[in-house]
């Protein structure tokens, strides 16, 4: 089914309810090779388009779940804006086609290198509207950036992978569109001496907001990236601090051609180390001083990716392997992203959670799912 | 303002109930005197009143369990209360309730500079997480007006803001963790030093769900090192819309300053006569202030400075010096204290879409002239969340009932325009009635679940949030 408006869908999903019959929800379909699979019928949400709302001036768009985000992004550029976020594009890593919505930005809480100064997906997200597993159609937050009326189902909505309702329309709080930026380079650090840099960057008060480091693979040597955006003036100055600032730790340069670096960002935001790997891809999330550390129990056989300073780790390891036994103490979560079937059952996609919060969860799932029809499995 | 009818059993137990209390904890943690408790039978909004049962002060999460524990098999609704500042009436006793206090619970557990972050007890006051660490030159970036008094327990539950959130986000862009207390006394952990959620966004859900899914004794919290340097710019203008229209063409323009403050005649006076900042004697004032090293902060004052001269300001003042920069900030820091001396006042703290303020305080005139009562406007105009303050005589019948209207009103004409009834103070038992002008039942409904998995007995600060019509079926069926 594809339904066209708030309304249909909310009537698609009671009659579902009504009847017991499981649904798959999809938008673009870009990350299809994520979580547990789903059979079920489809529901495809990118018969619900179009931006609701957007003003320039209070730094607000609002718009039904299944617009693409490339429409999304052309229509805040064309003001000189953008998302906070800078949501990765999964394209890559799974091998899939088509068009990432928002929706689907929204549902796996997709964050990219900015995440570490402007906030995850989570952060830029304001106000949510879903219909939940009895089709009822629920509304939460609004279009305002502050707004503690009542409980937050905003965030409990970013990041569930469609299970506990079926979002119909998100709006965001935006940002202006930077007038430049620049990337400072340390060169050829191993994975301490990375970590190290770019926590140094991101105690001095530059406003970093990219941290990421590519380990050295064949005939590419180590890069350890930073990144800073703002004004001309600001701009130089910054990256020329940290310029000075990262010296004592390799080799520095500044890229200041904007679209070799655009390229470079884009590349550390898809993940592309990993994503042309062979074996399983995992995401990590750790603390970052805990990165070398970690990347030393998963051993040669990973390639890897650091962003976020070091507290995001891809991870591209041989078929079957467990990071999360190889995370061994180390606090966090690992997501597998990427593997076959069999290993996801095996391993389970989520990190388990400990007893008395997967209680919770399970709770939260059978109030705004009670018939176990919204991804079925999915985070399971 | 209607309360749930206190629970005969409970107030006949009172005697059992304090001693089990006081089996746990040491004798001073424990108050259940009348003349003592009465220190807690209200937080800031103080036009409502109510003794609790009894008063605990634990000193540990495990004396926090142990005590809610106790609360839970006696069937006793708890308070939570972290420094009693909540505008809103956040922890407002009932008179069958027991208050749990975080207040004795203020120690650093753990500062990582490395990492960027801190963890503290929730019982330290918000002011004292940036002192904490900056001595480092770091800061915790959530700033309400009360920072120096309240607790990062109450910042939790009602997702605080400040002057600053423009640029930083509010408490819940901020928390990274929480160990917490469940009604039925199991501490769990949600949350670290890593970023995002597992599963589930628990921990988004329980910031801001006002101390009613269970009691937050643990808080790891973003740091950030300072910057450079901050300066304000001070703008006057002769029309409210103008400055309104300043605002927005300053957020057009790709500048992002960490704060722009707004004033209104009325307010500017009134804090003129208590603090003497010097302010011009204008229809509207901004303070804009920005931050960077030197050179960034000249670049950005540019920008501003010629926006503002496209509205023809009436003042145009830049900070030449620290000592200047603090006589800007002084008249708007003072603003409360100083409609405090002159009235009586109600401050609200709803949120509208910025490109509707020229209408919303053309409204709010009128709605002035119509009840009869003053209100002076300072706010947090670039996130356009308003605190209308209105001025009423407490010791005059009727008058806060008038002011209380009037209130309702204003926070009506918010939702109407597309904003919030709340920005950064939280429902609490002030705005739980006009809940269902923002949401309707099933929306209402949707957020009564999340408690319905955290507190299933709905015991933990009861009557807040809800409107009490809402939530019968549930308070009866428990």
């Amino acid at each position: 089914m594809k339904p066209t408006s708030e309304a249909e869908l909310a009537d698609a999903i009671r009659a579902s309810a009504a009847k017991g019959t499981k649904l798959h929800i999809r938008g673009g379909g870009t990350r299809a090779g994520f979580g547990h699979g789903v059979t079920g019928q489809l529901v495809d949400t990118t018969g619900l388009k179009g931006v609701a709302l957007y003003e320039p001036g209070a730094l607000t768009i609002v718009a039904a779940v299944g617009t693409p985000l490339e429409t999304i992004e052309k229509t805040l550029a064309k003001e000189g804006q953008r998302l906070p976020f800078e949501p990765m594009d999964h394209r890559a890593l799974y091998g899939t086609n088509g068009k990432s919505t928002i929706g689907g930005v929204v549902a796996a809480n997709v964050s990219g290198p900015r995440r570490i100064q402007a906030g995850a997906c989570r952060d830029s997200l304001i106000g949510v509207r879903f219909v939940d597993g009895e089709g009822t159609v629920i509304k939460n937050g609004g279009r305002v950036m502050k707004n503690v009326t009542g409980y937050d189902l905003v965030k409990l909505m970013a990041g569930s992978h469609g299970t506990l309702g079926v979002l119909s329309e998100v709006a965001f709080k935006v940002l202006p569109m930077p007038e430049a930026g620049a990337t400072v380079i340390v060169h050829g650090l191993d994975t301490i001496k990375a970590c190290a840099a770019m926590s140094a960057a991101l105690t001095a008060p530059y406003d970093v907001n990219g941290a990421a480091h590519l380990p050295s693979r064949a005939n590419h040597p180590a890069r350890t990236c930073i990144r800073v955006e703002g004004f001309e003036g600001s701009v130089t100055y910054r990256s020329g601090q940290l310029k000075d600032l990262l010296g004592r730790f390799g080799d520095v340069t500044i890229e200041a051609h904007q679209a070799t670096a655009q390229k470079l960002w884009q590349h550390i935001r898809d993940a592309e180390t990993v994503a042309s790997g062979k074996g399983d891809v995992w995401r990590i999330s750790v603390k970052p001083s805990d990165a070398p550390r970690l990347a030393t129990t998963l051993g040669d056989d990973a390639q890897l990716q650091f962003d976020w300073g070091g507290g995001l780790v891809w991870a591209c390891v041989p078929q079957g392997s467990n990071v999360r036994t190889a995370m061994n103490g180390i606090d966090g979560h690992a997501t597998l992203i990427r593997s076959s079937e069999a290993t996801a059952s095996q391993l389970g996609v989520f990190q388990p959670e400990a007893a008395p919060l997967a209680k919770i969860s399970a709770g939260l799932r059978a109030r705004f799912d009670p018939h176990g029809i919204l991804n079925p499995g999915r985070m399971g | 303002m209607e309360m749930p009818v206190p629970d005969q059993g409970v107030l006949d137990r009172k005697a059992s109930i304090v001693a089990r209390l006081e089996q746990i904890l040491p004798g001073e943690a424990v108050i259940s005197d009348p003349n003592e408790t009465r220190a807690y039978e209200c937080d800031a909004l103080t036009a409502y009143r109510c003794q609790p049962l009894a008063v605990v002060l634990p000193a540990t999460t495990e004396e926090v369990a142990a005590c809610l524990k106790i609360c839970h098999e006696e069937d006793v609704p708890v308070v939570p209360r972290g420094a009693g500042t909540s505008l809103a009436g956040g922890s407002l006793p009932t008179a069958d309730s027991i208050i749990i206090g975080v207040s004795r619970m203020n120690a650093v557990l753990e500062t990582d500079y490395d990492n960027r972050f801190i963890k503290v007890q929730t019982g330290r006051t918000n002011l004292s997480v940036t002192g904490a660490v900056e001595q480092n030159d770091f800061f915790y970036a959530p700033d309400p007006s009360s920072q120096l008094a309240c607790a990062i327990a109450g910042n939790i539950a009602m997702n605080s803001g400040g002057a600053h959130c423009l640029k930083y986000g509010v408490t819940t862009n901020n928390l990274m963790g929480v160990r917490m207390v469940t009604m039925e006394g199991e501490i769990i952990d949600i949350g670290g030093a890593h970023l995002d959620a597992a599963v589930y966004d628990l921990l988004g859900v329980i910031c801001g769900s006002e101390g009613q899914l269970g009691i937050v004794t643990e808080a790891t919290l973003r740091i950030l090192r300072k910057p450079e340097g901050a300066r304000p710019v001070l703008l006057g203008f002769d029309r409210s819309e103008v400055a309104g229209a300043c605002v927005a063409d300053i957020i057009k323009a790709g500048v992002l300053p960490v704060a722009i403050e707004f004033m209104d005649r009325p307010c500017i006076r009134a804090t003129e006569d208590f603090a003497h900042a010097g302010y011009p004697d204008v229809e509207a004032l901004l303070i804009v202030e920005v931050e960077g090293s030197e050179a960034e902060i000249v670049e950005q004052l540019e920008k501003i400075k010629t926006i503002a001269r496209r509205h023809d300001p009436a003042e145009l003042r830049e900070s030449a010096s620290a000592e200047e920069s603090a006589a800007i900030w002084k008249g708007r820091k003072a603003a409360f204290g100083a409609m405090g001396q002159i009235n009586d006042y109600m401050c609200l703290d709803g949120t509208i879409p910025v490109s509707q303020l020229p209408l919303v305080l053309r409204r709010m005139e009128e709605l002035s002239k119509e009840y009869g009562l003053d209100v002076a406007n300072v706010f947090h105009a670039g996130d356009g969340n308003l605190h209308p303050l209105i001025l009423f005589d407490a010791n005059k019948p009727g008058d806060l009932e008038t002011c209380e209207a009037m209130g309702a009103d204003i926070l009506k004409l918010c939702v109407e325009v597309g904003g919030c009834l709340t920005g950064e103070h939280g429902v609490g038992v002030e705005k739980r009635d006009l809940m269902l002008t923002q949401y309707n039942e099933g929306d209402l409904e949707a957020q009564m679940r999340i408690k319905d998995v955290f507190d299933p007995a709905w015991l933990l600060n009861p009557a807040k949030v809800f409107p009490l019509i809402t939530t019968r079926t549930r308070r009866e069926a428990a």
